[in-house]
């Protein structure tokens, strides 16, 4: 086994580090609370019956707690190109600080906070971790999501 | 609705009650149209192959929501979830059930919360802890 070339330089690491997406805003539908709900096959009257909801202590529909991923946020753009066309999802780590109510406004950023190469199974991979910022119409952090993507 | 827990009840080592899933591939067409996770390795069997895959496999989100959802309902409607991470360590496949789990691994008062700290995985049918994972609840007292 020969170790492939290093791809990633420190200087590269530096240039990717701080890269932040456009932010994108959506409006939380009540119907793409319950889609989504349906979707995960989670019953919970909070996330899909608006009548029950209202008597909650929240007053009305909230979404499930990974429901932010349909905001559909961009990544941040790598500034040199990379040569892998594979990607796959690491995992994520969310925060929750306030929670997602039908009718909010939330909009998403997400910055890239580390890159590294590593030598795995299968070949070379660039690790990326991306933290993604929630934001709501009061401009309160709602959630924040620490994702890694893997790129082979 | 489920009854509610309280955090004076909480004991360390407490398992939490295992929520069972059958992800069908309708299932991860439902959720690629709900999320906008669009990807063709999670629909697309053809698609999943050429990209060195047996099968379509599941959305890792949606396996993160599997795990949502085991911490919601346990936590009840007076309980806040504070954080919730897992890592997507195995691939999980249509066709085949998936239970998620948890266990009480630290109980705990700070800035005025009552916290519960727990491991939480997902499971295959051989018993293989392919996303596991930790989450944080703030729980009512009685």
């Amino acid at each position: 086994m020969t170790t492939p070339a290093a791809f990633l330089t420190e200087e590269m690491r530096q240039q990717a580090i701080g890269q932040k997406s456009e932010p994108r805003t959506i409006d939380v539908e009540k119907g793409a609370i319950v889609k989504f709900a349906q979707a995960i096959e989670d019953d919970n009257p909070v996330f899909n019956d608006d009548m029950a909801a209202r008597d909650s202590r929240y007053g009305g529909l909230i979404a499930p707690p990974t429901f932010l991923r349909s905001v559909g946020v961009d990544r941040p753009s790598y500034p040199f190109d990379l040569p892998f066309t594979r990607l796959l999802d690491g995992g994520s780590d969310w925060e929750y600080f306030h929670p997602v109510r039908a009718g909010d406004r939330i909009t998403a950023i997400s910055e890239i906070t580390d890159i590294n190469e590593r030598t795995g199974r299968m070949g070379l991979m660039i690790i990326t971790t991306i933290v993604v910022t929630y934001r709501n119409q009061f401009d309160q952090v709602a959630a924040t999501q620490t994702s890694t993507s893997i790129r082979y | 609705m489920a009854e509610q827990v309280y955090w004076d009840d909480v004991q360390d080592g407490a398992e939490l009650p295992p929520v069972v899933k059958n992800p069908t591939t309708q299932q991860l067409v439902k959720y690629a149209g709900a999320s906008g996770d669009y990807y063709q390795i999670h629909y697309d069997k053809d698609f999943a192959m050429n990209n060195d895959l047996e099968n379509v496999i599941l959305h890792g989100a949606l396996k993160n929501a599997f795990l949502g959802h085991l911490m919601t309902k346990w936590m009840g409607d007076q309980g806040d979830l504070k954080r919730l991470a897992c890592q997507y360590r195995g691939m999980d496949i249509p066709g085949t059930p998936v239970t998620a789990k948890g266990v009480v691994t630290r109980k705990y008062q700070e800035q005025g919360a009552n916290l519960v700290d727990c491991e939480i995985w997902l499971e295959n049918e051989k018993g293989e802890k392919t996303t596991p994972g930790s989450a944080t609840v703030a729980l009512p007292l009685r």
